[in-house]
């Protein structure tokens, strides 16, 4: 086969994940989660500065930004420890943002922002409309010529946590080629953003009416850097997402096991039955599958072709084990599983989540099916 | 591992050993003898095969590319892993046969290298290592095979001697082989301190009172006996270890096989599947007039199995990567024949779904795709998903000692 990812990892990157793991399970305790949930904001403001005075917003910003100039293989261990313990919060909204200015953005453009997001300002995407399609080329919002700048027209969703940023970076058409443009959130008027009722409930998420709202002629991005970014997020978030994909998993097999070895039916522990053993098992062989898959997609990341396979097969790996998991812990809790209070929702709705945004596995494989045949 | 005395090669040693390595694979490696060739080392079926892998593994101990690790005044090469694992890379490297003796260089002599003593070392090694002397595994019995702790052969102690009575079952190479690792009771414990009444003997297979029977395989070949021992006496001398210590010895050699903790001899029983000529079938079939891989059914689940498996292939490397599997370092190990036999099967099977109506022929007919290759392949896959412990026991073992499960009662 060709392209195929290898493994390997940074010194950075363990230190980071010892960090991490210590961090994100003191901070994001199970009542922490549900209380967040109940939260409008839905993130705490403090974790967030404490997350931002640890430089992981600046890990993969060059360091002519003010950022640390490591890659996004080293933002995978922090990733993966969030969505094991649902930390909730837009890091990874922001990170892509910044990544895609790292990849399309102007000088002018980076110096305005990179330094500001790698110091905790907060930024987000805005590339989905309403047809949900993957491709984010099929875009239909539109930057028309007005005055100095761009008048925007349109409609864009799922763009997470859109109220507490200062950066959104949508996609619009402009003389029929898709372009990146930055709208300050200090320019959208209120009533153009309305929350949307997402299926997992740890996270927020916005959609946005661009009618009304004009950028000058600096806030857009030239048509091939644009192209270059979005080809860019786009394996960057799957990437991310198959961290945090894995380290739900990991969780939700954990807590599952908990469950297995101490509930009692017919007079022993169900963790006896082969009936629930061995299909946990299966997850967990699943489970340690996508985690190669994942480390795999780290370490390959910058590699022209090779990045590519091994970042979309990261993710159809991650899906597959995250979804069996937690539709298997969800069964495997008996009545309780069909609680809001079980925790087994909690990673299916996480994984249902993380699916719809930039592909799911099936997606996966049919590009996969083009790069490898 | 560190070896006292034997130095860790500097790159440029290695590199101009590998070289050379790489170059005598290239050289001498034969990929078409004119029939088939085993995949595994529980397939060997014709004297044709036997002669050949036999033949293959004494030239490659003679050109040092087997033990090469292992001491010197046992017949090994003296020198560091690091150059046994050049060699062995080398051999996947130019798709070399496998080497045939398996029990004896994979389990056996790992065993008296770490427990035996000075005369079985030298009695035994070289002959493993140049496979004059074959090796098999009487373990499983025919009332006893997942639940080996329960084996009944009978081992009595007699003077210098120990009279063996019962059978042994699915024994693979246990007519062509001279010695056999072979697990008997020696007291009658029953429960939970079965394993107790186990020993663990070098039992010499050309005595009197032994006797095999060729057992045909579902592929129609043959490749594995039955053995009876009925009076037959060996040497005190085979017992490893104690009376008592057969069930500890015989996990021990699971360890070895798992390649953990020891200096393995190198080379390799099992082949890799050769997952590109399955791409390359599907290239080549029709399904409605298109070649299969155009069908997106078809495309979508193939590269499923490619995910699969350059997922074991990350699993191998990772497993040896302290940092990525501190959670339960336990847990690739132990889940990696599970997950690879059970993906093999599948791959082989899901192959046939490209052949059409010619998935209809089998080996032997000058249709058949591959010469039947792959309906061959799927039917040996079971050889690894039940020998060595079923995929079921193999969960049993995940579930209970990574995972923490109780265990069944
Ligand atoms: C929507 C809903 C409505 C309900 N309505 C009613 C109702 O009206 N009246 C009422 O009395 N009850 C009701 N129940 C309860 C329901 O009958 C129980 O939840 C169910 O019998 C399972 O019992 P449990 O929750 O104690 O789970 P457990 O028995 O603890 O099971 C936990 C897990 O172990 C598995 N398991 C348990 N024993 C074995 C075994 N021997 N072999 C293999 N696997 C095993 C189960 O399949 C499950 O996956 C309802 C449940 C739900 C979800
Ligand atoms: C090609 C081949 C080569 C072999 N070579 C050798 C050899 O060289 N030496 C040797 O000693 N043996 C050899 N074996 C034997 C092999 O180790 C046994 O067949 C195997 O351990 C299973 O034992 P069994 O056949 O008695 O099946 P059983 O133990 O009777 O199993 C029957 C079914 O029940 C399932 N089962 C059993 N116990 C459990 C449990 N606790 N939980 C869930 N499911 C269970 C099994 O998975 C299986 O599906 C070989 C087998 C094959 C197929």
């Amino acid at each position: 086969m060709k392209n195929l990812g290898t493994i390997g990892f940074s010194e950075e990157q363990v230190e980071l994940m010892d960090v991490a793991t210590s961090f994100c399970r003191d901070k994001s305790p199970m009542e922490k989660v549900r209380a967040l949930m109940e939260d409008a904001r839905g993130y705490d403001p403090d974790i967030w500065q404490e997350i931002a005075d640890l430089g992981w917003l600046a890990i993969a910003v060059p360091e002519q930004h003010e950022g640390v100039g490591l890659s996004l293989a080293e933002v995978v261990p922090i990733m993966e420890q969030m969505g094991r313990h649902l930390l909730a919060g837009p890091f990874m909204a922001t990170t892509l943002a910044a990544q895609a200015l790292v990849a399309g953005g102007s000088e002018t453009q980076k110096s305005a922002w990179l330094p500001q997001i790698a110091s905790g300002t907060i930024a987000t995407l805005a590339l989905t409309e309403k047809e949900g399609d993957w491709n984010f080329n099929n875009v239909t919002a539109k930057a028309e010529a007005s005055g100095g700048g761009y008048a925007l027209s349109g409609t864009k969703q799922f763009v997470t946590y859109a109220e507490d940023t200062k950066l959104i970076i949508a996609s619009v058409m402009l003389d029929s080629a898709v372009r990146l443009v930055l709208i300050e959130r200090s320019t959208i008027a209120d009533g153009a953003l309305r929350r949307e009722a997402i299926i997992d409930e740890t996270k927020r998420s916005f959609e946005l009416t661009l009618d009304g709202i004009s950028v000058d002629a600096g806030a857009v991005m030239d048509a091939d850097m644009s192209k270059a970014a979005l080809a860019h997020v786009d394996l960057a978030a799957n990437l991310l997402q198959s961290a945090e994909m894995c380290g739900g998993t990991q969780a939700v097999i954990d807590y599952t096991l908990d469950y297995l070895r101490t509930r009692k039916q017919f007079g022993k522990v169900i963790g006896e039955y082969q009936a629930l053993k061995h299909p946990i098992t299966d997850a967990y062989v699943a489970y340690e599958k996508a985690r190669s898959h994942m480390f795999s997609a780290a370490h390959s990341f910058a590699d022209q072709g090779r990045g590519e396979v091994a970042t979309r097969m990261a993710k159809a790996a991650a899906d597959k084990a995250y979804s069996h998991a937690a539709d298997r812990a969800i069964q495997f809790h008996g009545g309780f599983g069909f609680t809001h209070d079980c925790d087994a929702q909690l990673y299916r709705r996480n994984a249902i989540w993380n699916a719809s945004q930039f592909g799911d596995a099936a997606w996966q494989r049919m590009k996969l099916a083009d790069l490898l045949f | 591992m560190a070896i006292a005395g034997v130095a860790k090669p500097t790159e440029a040693e290695l590199k101009e050993y590998s070289a050379e390595a790489q170059a005598w694979f290239k050289e001498n490696t034969v990929r078409d003898p004119g029939f088939m060739l085993p995949l595994t080392f529980m397939e060997v079926s014709t004297d044709q095969q036997f002669d050949f892998l036999r033949e293959w593994q004494c030239k490659v101990y003679e050109a040092g590319y087997l033990g090469a690790s292992w001491p010197k005044k046992y017949g090994g090469g003296g020198l560091h892993p690091d150059y046994q694992r050049a060699a062995t890379r080398a051999m996947k490297d130019h798709d070399a046969p496998i080497m045939i003796n398996a029990i004896g260089i994979g389990w056996a002599g790992p065993l008296l290298l770490d427990i035996g003593s000075e005369e079985q070392k030298q009695k035994y090694i070289k002959g493993m290592l140049n496979a004059e002397d074959i090796w098999c595994q009487g373990f499983s019995e025919p009332e006893h095979g997942s639940d080996l702790g329960n084996a009944q052969l009978k081992a009595v102690r007699d003077g210098d001697e120990y009279v063996l009575n019962g059978s042994k079952i699915w024994t693979s190479l246990g007519d062509r082989a001279k010695y056999m690792i072979l697990l008997a009771r020696t007291s009658n414990n029953e429960g939970d301190s079965k394993y107790a009444g186990l020993s663990f003997f070098l039992n010499p297979m050309n005595v009197p009172g032994i006797e095999t029977r060729p057992i045909k395989k579902l592929t129609g070949e043959y490749g594995f006996v039955q053995c009876f021992f009925t009076d037959a006496r060996i040497p005190a001398e085979g017992l490893m270890g104690g009376e008592g210590d057969g069930w500890k010895i015989a996990m021990k050699t699971l360890e070895y096989e798992r390649g953990a903790k020891v200096n393995l001899a190198g080379g390799y029983f099992l082949k890799e599947l050769d997952v590109m000529g399955i791409v390359d079938v599907a290239r080549r079939s029709l399904r409605g007039g298109r070649p299969v891989l155009d069908d997106p059914v078809m495309r979508d689940q193939l590269v499923e199995y490619m995910i699969d498996i350059q997922a074991q292939n990350l699993n191998n490397y990772r497993r040896r990567m302290p940092p990525l599997v501190q959670d339960r370092p336990m847990g690739l190990p132990l889940m990696s024949k599970l997950a690879r036999t059970e993906m093999i099967r599948e791959l082989t099977e899901f192959s046939l779904q490209f052949q059409g109506a010619k998935a209809g022929y089998y080996v032997g007919d000058n249709n058949a795709v591959d010469d039947g290759y792959w309906h061959r392949a799927y039917l040996n896959s079971f050889s690894a998903t039940i020998g060595g412990g079923t995929s079921q026991v193999q969960k049993n073992i995940v579930a209970e000692h990574v995972l923490g499960l109780p265990k069944g009662r």
